[in-house]
């Protein structure tokens, strides 16, 4: 079975025999490829639907609350904490970005670009708040409730003293173009990122 | 009372006892130089003995766990909904083996048995025993049974503790622990609410000092408000209120003392039926067992260092409305073990049942359970 090219990208960035967490785990998919190179760890995820179909694949999966942050874990107690399709849906990004950067010698985090050019245009244009196949659900109704662009996010990891070892932004059919190559933040959709905390 | 055993029903089933005449040395200083073990088993023991999973119980559990003892019962066993062909733990593919405990008053030996020594039953005498020896027993009965590893230890509530106990103590003898509705140590208040039951006990006439048989009588009023109260901690108020409300027996109110809310009745029939059917001395042995599990107290109340030992991997499950053993019990455990570099996974179901959601037919709950028991299965294939 492919893996979505997003969760490529992540599980092509991350050596074999790692530890990691993922956080968001849904149904277990990431960690399932990953255990085939002996990458170990944990998923986390708050909705238990799913949790037959990780325990069938044999992942180790803990029922947590992200918005109360990693406390059960120590500090750089994982290679890699990854967080994918998540940012978005947390109450503060922040809060969670420094609990990852804390428990991860390093981390992945993946999240939809709001600066991509058909979101600009629909609320430029448009006047309404964008919807896109990353984005799909109304304002009123979506659990992407602190949406950010490319640019946001490098900010914020500046700010936090999070240095990026690696991007990657993609477009929606997880793809690299010239665009995404020269104006990521105008052409990706999926923005793809290796930090680690910088030691002060 | 079942007209046909259902397809997915053990059937009909017979405990078995074992007589043990080598001691086993008690935490509490004192032997039992001979001891009965009751048990019972569903399915087939494989050839390599590999499939083999113990269920541990609860407080007021026994060795029936499943199926009927005759076409009389009213009742199947106390987890017949998990237990049977088909079932999360599914017979068709393992032996599974729920022993009474020692201390216990339906067949394994305990505060109603004749004490050896006096010829006379051992009442108040019959020394507490704790979770630590309860493993120990069940790891004679698996040695008899010549289980060298079970595939899964499971327990709810108390019988979770001695699942944990097995993982702690005996690493190399079980392959996967199940941990449901549980903590890693009793808080005050539940030890509270086992001293409020205690006390009711003790302080009726009929009690005796424990030495009720001997003027043949039962401190049926003490216990009865021992279990009442227990019932209450292991409801959910929305449970109770779904089931009951404010409903009255009869339409009006008496303005007197008798009972009038079908939550008094209800209260006061499952604890005439509850002191029928339970051994006071053994109640209070059980819960002075729930109130002395704490594994980590060894190991300076680090639960991580405690789990330390463990190679089973474990499943976690706790309840939303349990306010007994909350869900902030479980991840306790489950953060000990995650800090311990454990294989671990773990749940928080939905259930407005309360602490004895753990024997409820919860669809969620027993998906997982079911999804891991079919790993467990698998792993047991393994060996």
């Amino acid at each position: 079975m492919s893996l979505r090219l997003d969760l490529q990208i992540i599980s092509d960035w991350i050596p074999d025999g790692s530890r990691v967490l993922d956080l968001g785990c849904d149904n277990g998919t990431l960690l399932r490829h990953l255990q085939q190179r002996g990458i170990t760890g944990y998923g986390l995820e708050i909705d238990n639907s799913k949790f037959a179909d990780c325990i069938t694949s044999g992942v180790n999966v803990i029922q947590a609350d992200l918005d109360q942050g990693l406390p059960q874990f120590a500090d750089h107690s994982f290679d890699y904490v990854i967080l994918s399709q998540t940012l978005q849906a947390v109450k503060r990004p922040d809060f969670l970005l420094e609990e990852i950067v804390r428990v991860g010698k390093q981390a992945i985090i993946g999240f939809p670009n709001f600066g991509h050019w058909q979101c600009r245009l629909q609320l430029a244009f448009g006047g309404h708040m964008p919807q896109s196949k990353t984005l799909p659900n109304a304002w009123f109704d979506t659990p992407n409730i602190h949406l950010c662009t490319v640019q946001d996010f490098d900010k914020l990891c500046e700010r936090d003293n999070i240095s990026v070892l690696r991007r990657s932004i993609v477009n929606h059919a997880h793809q690299d173009t010239i665009g995404t190559r020269l104006l990521p933040n105008l052409f990706g959709q999926i923005a793809l990122y290796q930090i680690k905390k910088q030691l002060v | 009372m079942p007209d046909i055993i259902p397809s997915d029903s053990v059937g009909l089933v017979t405990p078995i006892s074992l007589h043990i005449e080598s001691p086993l040395k008690l935490d509490c200083g004192r032997s039992l130089a001979s001891y009965d073990l009751t048990y019972e088993t569903y399915g087939e023991l494989n050839s390599d003995a590999s499939n083999a999973v113990l269920i541990c119980h609860a407080l007021s559990g026994d060795h029936h766990a499943a199926g009927y003892h005759s076409m009389d019962d009213k009742k199947p066993g106390w987890w017949d909904s998990a237990i049977g062909p088909g079932k999360a733990i599914d017979t068709d593919h393992l032996f599974v083996v729920c022993m009474n405990n020692l201390g216990g008053c339906k067949g394994s030996t305990g505060p109603t048995s004749i004490n050896p020594e006096t010829g006379k039953t051992y009442g108040p005498d019959f020394p507490i025993v704790t979770v630590p020896d309860w493993v120990k027993s069940q790891a004679v009965l698996a040695d008899k049974l010549n289980i060298k590893q079970w595939a899964a230890v499971v327990g709810g509530s108390l019988g979770a503790m001695q699942a944990m106990q097995w993982a702690i103590s005996l690493p190399d003898r079980l392959k996967h622990v199940l941990i449901i509705a549980s903590a890693p140590k009793l808080s005050a208040q539940n030890i509270a609410f086992n001293e409020v039951a205690r006390t009711a006990i003790k302080s009726d006439p009929n009690f005796h000092n424990g030495h009720y048989a001997d003027h043949d009588t039962l401190p049926r009023q003490g216990l009865g408000l021992a279990r009442m109260l227990g019932h209450i901690t292991y409801l959910s108020d929305e449970a109770m209120g779904a089931k009951f409300g404010r409903e009255l027996r009869n339409e009006t109110l008496n303005y007197g003392y008798g009972v009038e809310f079908q939550i008094e009745s209800y209260l006061r029939y499952q604890s005439t039926n509850f002191v029928e059917r339970f051994d006071a001395n053994t109640y209070l042995l059980m819960t002075k067992a729930l109130d002395y599990f704490d594994p980590a107290k060894e190991h300076n109340d680090d639960l991580a260092k405690t789990v330390a030992s463990i190679k089973a991997k474990s499943l976690v499950i706790s309840f939303t409305s349990d306010w007994r053993f909350s869900p902030e019990r479980s991840q306790e455990i489950v953060d000990a073990l995650l800090s311990a570099g454990k294989e671990v996974s773990y749940a928080e179901i939905e259930a407005n049942q309360g602490h004895d959601a753990f024997l409820m037919p919860i669809p969620r709950y027993i998906e997982i359970m079911k999804t891991y028991m079919k790993q467990v299965i698998a792993d047991s294939a393994l060996s």
